[in-house]
């Protein structure tokens, strides 16, 4: 315990930061060949992002993560003429073995539970990218592939081991450390892989794993492969992957420059993004602007401006905020979410990100717009919009306050000022959330007559009334109700208990739908992090906290 | 069309300048006139009362006196001027700053304790509103109608508090103060005490002595309030809350005054006898106060309450004089002493302080309807009448808390329900008891007389002679 209380601090102390660059990457080196580019982890053991644990056996931490997730937005922007991605291990016989077990043992809960969050998003984004963007992803397993490290593979659209008499694929979570193979793992197995439950349950407490054949008959893997004719292999199906995809040949990249932004203890402020943090009061206001208008209209024009275009860069800035706030200020537990800008605008950006959809660079960015949008709905905080005159929420930015768990939106209609909101194309299928469905779709459970009046009102601008009507927001108090309902509900929300309020704002935001990833952070994580925090894994004598100390665990053998 | 708010609705709230409440007053006022017009005192609309009228809190504007139609009564918003630095007396905010806004985290508790003190003030009103037509006296009919304007304000009060802080949430609830009704089975009164009837005057002279005493003592508590508005608020309408007690006493005292002066007269103490000559006994007399003292005894709720232990801790209502207390005010470790049954017995243990909260204000009650009582007595006493009223037993007829499922006698004995079946009509009004009560109710409206049964007072309100024409009827 005294190792996790000093852990705690340290956190408290010294922040995450998510932005990197390639060229004091620790762990990852990226090589190119025509279409394929190969992704090769060699981490460094002593590279990890806190002290106290050494990253052995190709085992990763955050620090890992936050590389690699850079590493997959480079390949995103920088190079479209990439259309498989390799990942493989430069190491000798081993290729991951999953998270660092030490490190877990260190950490706090929420530390844990945040690095397995990020983590998860991290595989999403690549099967999001593969779904979306036709990257595909070859795991070429050239060594023992265990836990994490076989979660990373199961996020690729195919997996193959070498066959070297000795590597195999194991999740030995449960055997070894009392817990399960929460990043992904266990629902990728089945919901993924569509291993049959009874092989999944041998498959997932043996420790030594699966290998050979079986691994193949299992379908834990779609190829055994010897050693001779690894390297060939890898390069052939990269290469008939390559082919299904529509990446630009000869694509020229956007460079992804680093971001501008001033960090201070008020929060992160960047052009198009602004944090106000009120530590006392433990919420954060949220802004995200509009640009003054639209001033890229054709693909040249977009690509000239790269990074620079608003939707790209608004989006990284908003990104980076959401990490920042995430991992660096645990007890900020609501988040108020605000824009600012002429809505109008942002219905025409949303008009040429539809025009231009096909195009590589749109496409990317309209990507890193849904997986960003994506980790509001999975962040652990109360989300509350607050729409007011000079707010912008149209479109793609409606997005935010569709995402939040209630919305406030100013009538003005006797007078003061116009406050409206705006949908766009972009509100109706873009931007899934993780269970796959719009979050209008999702809001009204596919119910048609509501949807269809929303569809309707596309392209206009709203006023209170007319979004109440729709279901759009929750509430249109006017100027002499609004400051008191929105106060009090803020305090109100701030009081309860920020367990209760995850576990409910987990449940209510994402409806009646499952997918595979939304019973990976619901289902799956939900058990882990009982699991977590239960006495058979983080007691004195849990598995989690005995690995590597050579004594046993001692459980307590009541089943709860 | 402007409307010239200070003038129709005198106030220190600055509501001209208020635009929040404005507009919810323009909703509400008019419904509250309409249910004044319903449910407010049957037949009055037209009468000219000789009102107070609070139009400013200073010593000189408290008590404004003046016939008025009720309808035309200026229901005013007064809240104790508000004291600079003010800091919180107790609980886990003990020594912050009070609060000017409603803390979101106690919204929806301080709602409701507002709203059930609220709910109270026209439950009242409704419970008394045929008593005009039995009056004893004008002064009393006066006393009546003064103590329903004052229980309108009060609901005034509250509203502000509602509308003032509650956003529509408040509005709502304001206008539901409104739709509820004393003793209707789909829509009732919050609290059960105020579903009862209060079919006559010696019912409502009880009433105002046990049960507005019991409004004294929750007011001074939520007086105490973190929350500044509300704490002022009732802090305010305590100053209003001392003529209902005094109408309330002094009522049973002259009914008591001259059944003894008819004892005396007739030198009996014949319930029949004292009964044919137009008087109330004594004996009956006792069993109202205690009637009205078990019924009210339970609107302090359970020995030990959880609720009223989170109240305190936030700071959303102290005890009866919280400051004059000499204790941490926080209560972390105190103890309180209350009854507890046990078997056959009824014993005393001792409970952390903070969980017997109700029980210790219920106490203070206690301890102040006692004082009233001895002055009672001291009545009796003066007319050499050899008789002495005294209090039941706290389990005496409870419905609520420890006591409510056993039977105690007045003097504290727990006894069986065979015994409680035969005696019970010796200790509470029978039916026989309420009907003659009634048979007495006659109106007497001629300025200066006085039915028989009731002794006039000794002086008039505000200076004016007792045969004063306190309300003209038109």
């Amino acid at each position: 315990m005294e190792a996790v209380a000093i852990k705690k601090e340290a956190v408290a102390v010294e922040r995450v930061d998510y932005q990197v660059d390639p060229s004091s990457y620790k762990h990852w080196r990226v090589g190119f060949d025509g279409p394929v580019a190969t992704v090769t982890l060699d981490i460094n053991e002593d590279g990890g992002i806190r002290p106290g644990y050494k990253l052995k056996l190709n085992s990763y931490d955050l620090g890992v993560d936050i590389e690699f997730h850079d590493v997959l937005q480079r390949l995103r922007f920088e190079h479209p003429e990439v259309r498989t991605v390799v990942i493989t291990s430069g190491k000798q016989k081993i290729f991951c073995s999953g998270a660092n077990i030490y490190m877990l043992g260190l950490s706090t809960h929420a530390w844990k539970v945040n690095f397995c969050k990020f983590t998860n998003e991290t595989r999403n984004g690549i099967e999001d990218s593969s779904q979306f963007s036709g990257l595909k992803f070859i795991a070429a397993c050239n060594g023992t592939t265990a836990g994490g490290g076989y979660e990373m593979a199961l996020a690729c659209d195919e997996i193959a081991l070498v066959d070297d008499r000795n590597s195999s694929v194991s999740l030995p979570e449960v055997p070894l450390l009392g817990v399960l193979p929460g990043t992904g793992g266990l629902t990728r197995v089945t919901d993924k892989r569509k291993v049959r439950r009874d092989h999944a349950d041998i498959f997932c407490t043996i420790s030594e794993g699966v290998r050979g054949p079986r691994a193949v008959e299992w379908r834990l893997v779609d190829a055994v492969v010897k050693q001779q004719q690894f390297n060939d292999h890898i390069r052939t199906r990269a290469l008939e992957l390559a082919k299904l995809s529509d990446r630009p040949e000869g694509g020229k990249g956007v460079v992804l420059t680093p971001l501008k932004r001033v960090i201070d203890d008020a929060g992160y402020h960047y052009e198009f993004v602004d944090t106000q943090i009120d530590a006392a009061a433990r919420t954060v206001t949220l802004t995200v602007k509009a640009p003054a208008a639209v001033t890229a209209r054709t693909v040249d024009e977009i690509l000239a401006q790269g990074t620079a275009w608003w939707p790209l860069q608004m989006v990284r800035e908003l990104d980076d905020a959401i990490l920042n706030l995430r991992t660096n200020h645990l007890d900020v537990g609501l988040w108020i979410l605000k824009t600012e800008g002429n809505p109008q605008v942002v219905l025409d950006s949303d008009a040429v990100l539809d025009a231009h959809k096909d195009n590589w660079f749109v496409r990317e960015t309209i990507g890193m717009l849904r997986r960003t949008l994506s980790r509001i709905d999975v962040s652990s905080r109360s989300l509350y919009a607050q729409i007011e005159p000079g707010s912008c929420f149209a479109g793609t930015l409606l997005e935010i306050a569709l995402a939040a768990d209630r919305s406030w939106m100013l009538d003005t209609t006797d007078g003061s000022g116009v406050n409206t909101v705006g949908l766009s194309a972009m509100n109706f299928g873009p931007y899934p959330m993780a269970n796959g469905l719009t979050r209008i779709d999702s809001r009204f459970y596919k119910e048609e007559a509501p949807i269809a009046a929303i569809k309707a009102a596309t392209g206009k601008l709203l006023n209170p009334a007319e979004a109440l009507a729709l279901g759009l927001i929750t509430a249109a108090p006017d100027e002499l109700d609004y400051a008191d309902e929105v106060r009090i509900a803020i305090e109100e929300r701030a009081a309860l208990s920020p367990d209760a309020l995850t576990g409910l704002e987990a449940n209510l935001r994402f409806g009646i739908y499952e997918s595979m990833n939304t019973r990976v952070f619901g289902r799956l994580s939900a058990w882990q992090n009982w699991i977590f925090n239960r006495p058979n894994a983080v007691g004195p004598n849990g598995a989690l906290k005995l690995f590597g100390s050579g004594k046993r665990a001692q459980f307590d053998w009541s089943r709860v | 069309m402007a409307i010239d708010y200070s003038e129709r609705i005198p106030n220190n709230v600055d509501l001209s300048n208020n635009k929040t409440l404005q507009r919810a007053l323009e909703n509400w006022q008019p419904a509250f006139l309409d249910w004044w017009g319903d449910m407010g005192p049957e037949g009055s609309p037209n009468y000219d009362v000789y009102l107070r009228t609070a139009v400013s809190v200073d010593p000189t504007g408290w008590a404004h006196f003046d016939h008025v139609k009720m309808p035309d009564y200026r229901w005013g918003i007064f809240l104790t001027p508000q004291e600079q630095n003010k800091k919180i007396t107790f609980g886990d905010h003990k020594g912050d700053d009070v609060w000017q806004e409603v803390p979101g985290e106690y919204r929806s508790t301080l709602r409701r304790i507002i709203v059930t003190q609220g709910d109270t003030e026209p439950a009242s009103v409704e419970q008394q509103r045929h008593l005009g037509l039995t009056a004893p006296s004008l002064y009393d009919l006066r006393n009546l109608f003064q103590v329903n304007v004052e229980e309108g304000r009060h609901l005034w009060a509250m509203v502000y508090l509602l509308h003032a802080h509650f956003g529509r949430d408040g509005r709502e609830e304001g206008e539901a103060l409104l739709e509820r009704r004393s003793g209707d089975a789909d829509n009732p009164r919050i609290l059960t005490a105020f579903n009862e009837q209060t079919p006559d005057w010696l019912s409502f002279f009880m009433f105002t002595f046990f049960t507005d005493r019991d409004g004294k003592y929750q007011l001074a508590s939520l007086a105490e309030s973190a929350f500044d508005p509300l704490a002022r608020t009732c802090k305010f309408m305590l100053t209003e809350e001392a003529h209902h007690l005094f109408v309330g006493e002094q009522g049973v005292g002259r009914a008591i005054q001259r059944t003894c002066e008819v004892m005396n007269e007739l030198k009996t103490d014949d319930v029949a006898r004292l009964r044919a000559a137009g008087v109330i006994d004594l004996p009956t007399l006792q069993k109202y106060m205690n009637f009205h003292f078990s019924v009210t005894s339970d609107l302090y709720g359970s020995e030990i309450s959880s609720n009223a232990a989170t109240y305190y801790t936030t700071g959303l209502k102290g005890r009866f004089e919280e400051t004059k207390l000499d204790d941490d005010h926080k209560l972390d470790n105190n103890e309180y002493e209350v009854m507890d049954v046990a078997g056959d017995k009824i014993l005393s243990r001792h409970v952390a302080a903070l969980s017997a909260l109700n029980e210790r204000l219920r106490d203070d009650w206690i301890t102040d309807v006692q004082a009233g009582m001895d002055r009672w007595n001291r009545i009796v006493a003066k007319t050499g009448v050899n008789f002495k009223f005294t209090l039941p037993h706290k389990g005496f007829h409870r419905k609520i808390g420890m006591f409510a499922d056993v039977h105690v006698a007045p003097d504290g004995r727990l006894i069986s329900e065979a015994e409680w079946t035969h005696q019970h009509q010796n200790w509470l009004p029978t039916a026989d008891d309420r009907l003659y009560v009634h048979s007495l109710m006659g109106r007497v409206v001629e300025p200066g007389k006085f039915a028989g049964w009731i002794a006039p007072p000794s002086r008039g309100i505000n200076n004016q002679p007792v045969n004063f024409d306190y309300v003209r009827f038109n």
